[in-house]
């Protein structure tokens, strides 16, 4: 039983290094041109309605962190931050979810 | 594909948050039947490698460019109900802490690329499945199509969406158009990097691979027939 938790363990943690190095380091290779919502926006001449989010003034808006020059290390810092955000959260979402099953249910799989 | 606010108006809205409020809840009782011990540490990881890809905008074409929704991708993986919430949570990141996508828009975004791009993704992956060879192959040929079509699909809801309640006055045809091209190409590169990711989870863990549960036959560890478990998706 513990080899294989080991292995999903292994599998897991380099899942997340992954995902780091993607939000951390990939992304600031990514084409910086508008979407593809935004650019139909444009051609279309709706864009103009659009107004910036009440979060438009957060430390991390537009996925650059607020004080650092470096695009690199702005973006970079902001994507981990990210990624380590959605991991806490959507984590912890399941295991709450998870666990009032355990309690309310006959503890077999399915 | 993330809406910002003032795109569509206040009633349109507030409708797209209730459909989308009603839809979590809904899912939230789902995914209960979905985690055990195997997905929910997966659910996490799949949630954050969504928002990690999402930032690797991807070139189409016109200086237009595209990246993963990830809701056939995650579906495939966890489960479609649990699917929802990860999207969720990966939009609701985005909107309160990226400003990526408006904050009173957040329902319609979880209504788009939650609801209709999983359920459109997770729909066709599962339909092409009874038909198809039921080996890997089939598996990522089901996934690569419910993919690529449930970019279009999620565009095309936004696009109704716009007809009912768009603040510019816009051809609705022409918005159509434009939006269902460009998401046609942008779904190649849904599919491209669904097949990938999907391709390599299931070489190294295939038993990780919910939608593939199906598949789980390491033949050294292949249990009787008789013992074997229900499967519950098919």
């Amino acid at each position: 039983m513990s080899a294989p938790r080991r292995r999903t363990r292994a599998f897991l943690l380099a899942g997340i290094l992954v995902a780091l190095l993607i939000a951390g380091v990939g992304s600031y290779y990514a084409s910086s041109s508008p979407d593809g919502l935004e650019a139909t926006a444009a051609e279309q001449g709706f864009d103009s309605t659009a107004r910036d989010s009440a979060t438009a003034g957060s430390p991390l808006a537009d996925y650059a962190t607020a004080g650092i020059d470096s695009a690199r290390l702005s973006g970079g810092l902001a994507g981990v931050v990210g990624v380590l955000l959605v991991l806490a959260l959507a984590g912890g979402l399941v295991m709450v979810v998870r666990r009032r099953d355990d309690r309310a249910a006959v503890p077999t799989r399915d | 594909m993330h809406v910002p606010d003032g795109y569509l108006d206040a009633a349109t809205t507030a409708g797209t948050a209730a459909v989308a409020a009603a839809g979590v809840a809904i899912a939230l009782r789902g995914a209960r039947r979905e985690l055990d011990e195997r997905t929910a540490p997966m659910a996490g990881l799949t949630a954050a490698f969504v928002f990690a890809v999402q930032m690797m905008n991807f070139p189409v074409v016109y200086g237009t460019s595209g990246h993963l929704i990830g809701g056939a991708l995650t579906a495939v993986l966890v489960g479609p109900w649990t699917a929802v919430l990860c999207m969720t949570v990966v939009l609701l990141v985005q909107a309160l802490v990226f400003a990526d996508g408006g904050l009173t828009a957040l329902g319609t975004n979880v209504t788009l690329m939650a609801l209709v791009a999983v359920a459109a993704g997770y729909g066709i992956f599962v339909g092409l499945r009874r038909v198809l060879p039921a080996g890997r192959t089939g598996v990522l040929t089901a996934a690569g199509v419910g993919a690529f079509l449930s970019v279009p699909a999620a565009a095309l809801a936004f696009v109704l969406l716009f007809g009912a309640g768009g603040v510019a006055d816009v051809p609705l045809g022409s918005v159509a158009a434009a939006m269902g091209a460009v998401h046609l190409l942008i779904g190649l590169g849904e599919a491209a990097i669904t097949v990938a990711v999907l391709g390599a989870v299931l070489a190294v863990r295939p038993d990780l691979v919910r939608g593939a549960r199906g598949l789980q036959v390491a033949p050294e560890l292949a249990p009787r027939p008789s013992a074997a478990q229900p499967l519950d998706v098919r």
